[in-house]
């Protein structure tokens, strides 16, 4: 029988050493007494492990699950993980196997010291015991952890108590930090630390924010059992709110409502301050008045609604479908991908963009949700219909010489139809008081193409397109 | 009237914060103070430090900057025709208590929301300059948490996101037209314009600029809202369907449903009911089941009635009972779709058959160990050593799970 006794800081590496060099000797798990402490060795027991010899791997998950378990309560975790480890060695996949027993017991063992690793992170609390104008400030503070986890743990303390000294007393070892420095300590029994000011303001807080309408006393000793409660300065309170929290939540549905006070109505009659009306017929009134449009249910689920945007004087006026994900965050219309390339084929097919105007058929988003996306739908008929109405404002108000239909849903509203765009496309036909209307395709039809060649071939054409718009509009002016 | 004391204000302050439901410190930008320059870190998952008899987490300083508020919200304990006591805090003294709560590991960081005093946008930029302190003079690395105030200039919300790790607006009621009705003052379309907002510059922060240099990073953890519950008509199809476009159109980390909770001073435009705490649950179950088990929204109001969701059994439940055909499945065989619709296996444990049973067949015992909840599962499963038999077709399978009928009490 071998004896390793394993020490109680740096205990996870120490282990880690000794189980590889026992299994390298190929010393079987019932052949190996693990022991913890710092006593020292017994007179008959065999020398320490070998040193490293014909090196193995072990899954990385596995060395991962040690690191953990070492840091347990349990007198026999170095035994269970040698175990593990030793049947790992031929059956290197185990390490998958959920089911296991032995496996199971040990990440069970993992999970009990990751929560209560946790919960010193959470349940631990410091109370001030220097001057606290001094330059480092410094803190104390009493914890029982179930697991030797101080060690483990304190460079989380580290990480978030930087600026400040600290000193973690628990029976099993202290931590100490101080000017930067960490530091380990045997532990001792509950030091007399002062009472801090601050308790008295965040109980203050605790007994606050509970709601008594909403008691679930269970739910809290869930998560904050009542052996880390002598330690919470809050947790003194308990009891009361617990006693009280029905008559509280009674009385508070048993008082009637009472009067607003007198200043409530002098504050609600306070006039807002005043907006000046945009003025009638400008595309600000327009917007204003398109706010609050309900004339078809896409309003429900869309942020906002979008109008044209451009030149009032525009001799070019180019209707899109309608307002996709982009433009109904931003609120303005052609700002998204297919926005984007419109631009540049704008500006390819010689086109000045800021003399034109630019607006949609439908101008609320429509889509249908999809998790974390919205998934873009064609507006209906109806839909149609019922923008159109906005559309012909718009169109009043810029009075354009031609109107660019991009896509079906435009052609639909402008010309009755959005049958057979792509035959009818490069095509002049008319719409309300008899203005010509230009068809073409949308920009985002180009997005859509999966093949790079036919993509480049689909954008010279849609090019080519807007650039015979463009001297339909040179013909449009000389008449 | 005398000056208050800040334990005073301290009192009216929190009291009146905690109708938020969000405590949340989670999913943010890793950071410590290592160097020694400053206080605090956050790492990934957030810290409850303490619970409150109402079993919810405090995790961060709850508190609002001041209670006094120009608005008229039927269902806020704040609003101006309230009769409360009020209270107002100075930037200073947020600050410090932040910072002494902090050095105590009372807390992760500060959740700070105002009522609205003179105009949205002096009380952002007010609550602005609370975060620019923190982080700027004192060095603060832990947890911020703005609530957004939907009015408010989107320079202020620019500068906000820049501090806070979270920013929040409140959809306050499921339905504009409860929000026109129960927040006279308050707009449901600027509410979501403010959204939008969030979402635009947080994207626009991601793209690096034409140098290549990584902007600052606004709100890490996203944006999330709130949702009161139980004080309009509003069904749970019209909530979990409002939250699915939320979550869809805005990139929301959370929608949390808060059961609406009397409140002292009470409006009589509302019923002053026991909160609706069951029904808040079974929300949250629907609402993960909706984005993390690849359930649709009508699937899961389909086997209530009236398009709510039932109160005595979970949905995922429900919705097994009322499509008993799909059941038993085999665990073995069955895929990850399938076996995340199995009552009692969560997506770990799903995680988990599926990597073992590359290696071996599962026995009942095995998936046991893997964390399932075989007590709900057991009718809907067959593997190794278990087959369900007649209980998936059984007539009182739901009877099993539901709580016994109370008997009803005569008036």
């Amino acid at each position: 029988m071998r004896t390793i006794t394993l020490p109680p800081i740096a205990t996870a590496a120490a282990w880690r050493d000794a189980a590889r060099g026992l299994a390298s000797a190929a010393v079987p798990p019932e052949a190996v007494d693990w022991r913890y402490g710092n006593a020292a060795p017994g007179l008959f027991d065999e020398a320490a492990a070998p040193p490293t010899a014909g090196r193995f791997t072990v899954p990385r998950a596995f060395v991962e699950l040690a690191e953990r378990v070492c840091w347990h309560s349990d007198p026999e975790r170095f035994a269970r993980l040698y175990g593990v480890l030793w049947r790992l060695r031929d059956q290197p996949g185990l390490i998958q196997d959920r089911g296991d027993p032995a496996l199971a017991k040990l990440r069970q063992m993992e999970k009990s010291v990751g929560r209560d690793i946790h919960k010193m992170r959470a349940f631990l609390r410091f109370r001030e015991v220097g001057d606290s104008s001094a330059p480092r400030r410094a803190f104390a503070a009493w914890f029982e952890p179930e697991h030797h986890i101080v060690e483990p743990n304190a460079s989380f303390f580290q990480r978030r108590f930087g600026d400040m000294d600290w000193l973690i007393v628990t029976p099993d070892l202290s931590a100490r930090f101080e000017a930067g420095q960490l530091t380990f300590e045997p532990g001792r029994p509950r030091p007399d630390i002062p009472e801090d000011a601050t308790e008295a303001l965040w109980t203050t807080y605790f007994r606050n924010i509970f709601n008594p309408a909403r008691l679930k006393v269970k739910a809290m000793q869930a998560e904050m059992p009542k052996k880390y409660w002598k330690n919470m300065p809050e947790a003194r309170e308990i009891p009361d709110l617990i006693a009280s929290a029905e008559e509280r939540a009674l009385a508070m549905r048993a008082a009637t409502p009472t009067q607003p006070p007198a200043y409530a109505r002098a504050i609600k009659e306070r006039p807002m301050p005043e907006q000046q009306p945009p003025a009638p017929d400008t595309l600000a009134a327009l917007h204003e008045a398109a706010r609050g449009c309900t004339r078809c249910d896409l309003y429900r689920n869309a942020t906002q609604v979008v109008v044209g945007e451009g030149s009032t004087d525009a001799e070019m006026m180019f209707v899109g479908e309608q307002p996709g994900d982009q433009e109904d965050l931003a609120g303005r219309p052609f700002v998204g991908p297919a926005g984007r390339l419109f631009d540049e084929v704008v500006a390819e097919a010689g086109i000045d963009r800021s003399r034109t105007f630019v607006t949609n058929a439908v101008k609320h988003f429509k889509f249908a949700p999809r998790g974390k996306r919205r998934i873009h739908q064609r507006p209906d008929a109806g839909e149609i219909q019922a923008c159109r109405w906005w559309l012909e404002a718009e169109r009043r108000l810029v009075q354009p010489l031609l109107i660019v239909a991009l896509g079906a849903t435009a052609a639909e509203s402008l010309t009755g139809t959005g049958k057979g765009i792509l035959k009818r496309r490069g095509t002049v036909e008319t719409a309300f008081e008899n203005v010509p209307v230009f068809l073409t395709v949308h920009p985002s039809y180009l997005l859509r193409l999966p093949d790079a060649d036919l993509k480049a071939q689909e954008r010279e054409r849609f090019r080519q397109d807007l650039a015979a718009a463009q001297a339909h509009l040179v013909e449009l002016r000389a008449t | 009237m005398g000056q208050k004391t800040l334990e005073q204000k301290l009192a009216i302050l929190s009291d009146a914060a905690k109708y938020d439901a969000s405590c949340a410190s989670s999913g943010t930008a890793r950071r410590d103070s290592r160097d020694g320059k400053g206080l605090g870190s956050t790492e990934g998952s957030g810290i409850c430090h303490a619970y409150a008899p109402d079993g919810r987490c405090i995790s961060l300083l709850k508190i609002l900057m001041t209670n006094f508020c120009i608005y008229d919200c039927a269902y806020c304990v704040n609003r101006v025709s309230s009769n409360v006591e009020r209270a107002r805090f100075s930037v200073d003294e947020v600050v410090t208590l932040t910072l002494e709560f902090y050095r105590r590991n009372y807390i992760e960081g500060l959740f700070l929301s105002s009522g609205i005093i003179r105009s949205p946008d002096t009380t952002m930029a007010d609550m602005v300059r609370i975060a620019r302190t923190l982080r700027e003079e004192h060095n603060f690395r832990g947890y911020i948490h703005l609530k957004t105030i939907p009015d408010a200039s989107p320079e202020l919300i620019e500068e906000a996101g820049l501090y806070a790790d979270r920013l929040s607006v409140n959809i306050e009621l499921p339905t504009d037209a409860s929000v026109r009705s129960y927040a006279p003052e308050k707009d449901p379309a600027t509410i979501r314009k403010a959204m939008a907002q969030v979402r635009l510059k947080k994207e626009e922060h991601r793209d690096r600029s034409h140098t290549g240099k990584r902007p600052r990073r606004f709100a890490p953890a996203g944006q999330s809202t709130q949702m009161i519950v139980g004080a309009d008509a509003s069904d749970d199809l019209a909530i979990l369907g409002n939250a699915r476009r939320l979550y869809s159109s805005y990139g929301l980390k959370r929608v949390y449903y808060s059961s609406f909770s009397p409140i002292p001073d009470s409006s009589s435009a509302l019923p002053l009911i026991r909160p609706p705490l069951q029904r808040e649950h079974r929300l949250y179950q629907a609402d993960w089941l909706l984005r993390f088990y690849g359930f649709e929204l009508e699937e899961l109001t389909a086997p209530a009635r009236e398009g709510m969701l039932d109160l005595d059994i979970d949905p995922k439940l429900a919705w097994a009972l009322a499509n008993r055909a799909r059941f038993p499945v085999d665990v073995n065989r069955a895929e990850r779709e399938t076996l995340l619709r199995v009552p009692g296996f969560g997506t770990k444990t799903v995680n988990r058959i599926l990597t073992t049973r590359r290696f071996r067949t599962l026995r009942y015992d095995d998936v046991v160990r893997m964390g399932a909840n075989m007590k709900q599962a057991r009718p809907f499963v067959t593997l190794g050593g278990w087959t369900p038999g007649s209980l998936t077709d059984s007539a009182d399978l739901r009877s099993r799970f539901a709580p016994p009928p109370e008997q009803l009490r005569l008036l």
